[in-house]
């Protein structure tokens, strides 16, 4: 536990978003997709964060983050008229994607400022033991 | 505690705690996104209490040879920070506390490694008599 530790810690955490960057990408680029039934819409994917827990002789401590899953986003799905579209249930309907851009690209910016923070303290922390390494000379 | 020890004063606990404190802050910063994650940080006044304490509280000798092992390190347990603003996840790290936190840190790293540094050449140059 100490400065070298941080690596661990800001790997996964950059690894966590930049899953976060992944999923964001995926629920923008199948915005536009329909669906014949609601049940087979596409629904935004939304990452669950956990911390990773390590288990020291003094009690578990905190040792970076995971994407423990992908919950589907519970937003409504949207039906729309379109009989010629060759998906159409019998009623004529297709179901959109319950993609929200607004939230996507909302969502992208924090991902992607999350991912720079760590970015900082690696640097940082790198910094550190670099002056570490050459005490005393 | 070794003659070595007693030359470089506080300054190597307190490099220690920094390095430690250094990696509960970027535990939290990794976590910003966590729901129900807690964010925790080190109490100094605690930690510099126990620091203090554990430079004359060492592991018994029974013999002069036996290398002395002092209980450095210890610094407590980390405490749950009390947020100032409520998220809707339950997760209590504010990105730009542990930020600020992180680089003071940082900051008082080097400080201390420059002490140490100072004590280093302060060594030399009597060793050396130069």
């Amino acid at each position: 536990m100490g400065i070298s530790s941080i690596y661990q810690i800001t790997g996964t955490a950059l690894n966590s978003h930049s899953k976060h960057l992944d999923m964001i990408a995926q629920n923008m680029a199948n915005a536009q997709v329909v669906a014949g039934s609601e049940a087979t819409a596409y629904r935004a994917m939304r990452p669950v964060f956990a911390p990773l827990l390590e288990q020291g002789f003094d009690g578990d401590r905190v040792n970076g983050v995971e994407v423990q899953g992908i919950a589907a986003s519970t937003a409504d799905v949207e039906k729309q008229r379109m009989p010629e579209h060759p998906l159409a249930d019998a009623d004529g309907y297709v179901y959109l994607a319950n993609v929200n851009m607004v939230e996507e690209m909302t969502s992208m910016i924090q991902a992607s400022r999350n991912y720079q923070a760590n970015i900082e303290v690696m640097n940082t922390s790198k910094d550190l033991m670099l002056r570490t390494l050459s005490m005393g000379s | 505690m070794s003659l070595l020890d007693n030359a470089f004063g506080i300054s190597a606990q307190a490099l220690a705690f920094r390095s430690q404190r250094s990696s509960v802050l970027a535990a939290n910063i990794a976590n910003a996104e966590t729901p129900q994650y807690f964010a925790r940080d080190y109490d100094f006044k605690d930690a510099l209490a126990r620091a203090a304490e554990g430079y004359d509280t060492t592991l018994a000798t029974s013999d002069d040879g036996h290398i002395r092992v002092g209980d450095a390190g210890d610094f407590g347990d980390a405490q749950y920070r009390i947020p100032t603003k409520a998220a809707s996840n339950g997760n209590t790290v504010e990105e730009e506390i542990e930020q600020a936190a992180f680089s003071e840190n940082a900051l008082r790293y080097q400080t201390s490694l420059q002490f140490l540094n100072g004590s280093i050449r302060s060594l030399k140059l009597a060793i050396k008599g130069e």
